[in-house]
């Protein structure tokens, strides 16, 4: 039952709904493009997606990976300035997701702190068979699901396991956004904002969101790390996509339909 | 291509995912579709404020604790 509420609250119409919707989106050909700078040039000249990120994890091996092993190698043989640099390389964009996953500054620098104090206590386990930097971004997100989980045994978080993959998720605003919106607001309000809309989530499409999309893992690298199928993945990758521009759109939407 | 067939697909196109046959057939639904290129357009760039990397700078503060903890930690596996 939990999952059926979960779905209805979202995106539950009827399909005489979208169908009563969908019959009246006006459609006229030649249909003309409403441009904003909002989506790249390269976005526009449809046909050709771009992806809205780089994929790096297809990306060769470079100097700095190579260094990488370098610093692995010698902090795991003790150096704990090579360990040092390990952190200073990687303590920001840690933080970053250990901010958007949680939700607070608070529990943030707990889960920053957590990853690079076990990520050291550890360190003689790490294979280096994956990035260094992947591996903490799996410790990281660990800290991160167990402080949302000691939250929601406060009541105060949505139920992880209130995601239903197999139900559809339909939009509901079909406004347009103001163009480059970040340009109208204070980075502080743009960052409450984001953080607002990503707490609207459960838990595990934030997760998922932010392993794919934000620190650019493969689809099999979030399924492992989550332990979810890849298509689990992929399903709650694109809800957590739409539930997000429909939390952003009641914010950026134009005021005119 | 419905729009409710074209919603579904969005997130694979974006991520390259679409067969090519199927990736025209939604290019051409979303030339013709505004509701739908609000919805594409604007998912894209969901993606694009979450990836800007001058938000959430960590506090001095923040990274100053860390290394203190750090530091505590070599101390402790010293002894």
């Amino acid at each position: 039952m939990k999952l059926r509420s979960f779905s209805l609250h979202l995106y539950g119409e009827s399909s005489e709904f979208w169908s009563a919707r969908f019959g009246a989106i006006p459609v006229e050909p030649p249909f003309k493009m409403h441009y904003t700078s909002q989506v790249s040039p390269e976005l526009n000249q449809l046909p050709g997606a771009q992806p809205a990120r780089k994929d790096l994890a297809q990306a060769p091996e470079t100097a700095l990976e190579k260094s990488e092993s370098d610093l692995v190698a010698a902090a795991k043989a003790g150096n704990n300035e090579a360990f040092d640099e390990l952190v200073n390389r990687y303590e920001k964009k840690i933080y970053r997701l250990a901010l958007r996953l949680t939700g607070n500054t608070e529990d943030a620098e707990d889960v920053l702190q957590e990853t690079f104090l076990k990520a050291f206590e550890h360190l003689p386990d790490f294979r280096q068979d994956s990035r260094f930097y992947t591996w903490l971004v799996r410790i990281a997100v660990n800290e991160g699901l167990m402080k949302l989980r000691k939250r929601r045994s406060d009541k105060s978080e949505p139920l992880e396991d209130a995601v239903d993959d197999e139900g559809q998720v339909m939009p509901r605003e079909f406004r347009d956004w103001k163009p480059n919106p970040e340009q109208q607001m204070s980075q502080e309000e743009m960052e409450q904002i984001l953080l607002n809309a990503a707490q609207s989530l459960p838990a595990s499409l934030r997760a998922v969101f932010f392993l794919r999309d934000v620190e650019e893992l493969s689809t099999e690298e979030t399924a492992e790390m989550l332990n979810l199928t890849t298509g689990a993945v992929k399903a709650r990758l694109f809800r957590a996509r739409l539930q997000l521009r429909e939390e952003l759109s009641k914010v950026f939407k134009e005021s005119k339909p | 291509m419905t729009c409710k067939e074209a919603f579904q697909e969005i997130s694979k196109y974006l991520d390259g995912e679409l067969a090519e046959d199927f990736k025209h057939i939604l290019e051409e639904h979303l030339c013709k579709c505004a509701h739908c290129k609000v919805v594409f357009d604007t998912t894209h760039k969901v993606i694009e404020l979450y990836c800007d990397g001058k938000l959430f700078p960590m506090p001095d503060l923040v990274r100053t604790r860390l290394h203190e903890a750090l530091r505590r930690k070599y101390r402790e596996k010293a002894l």
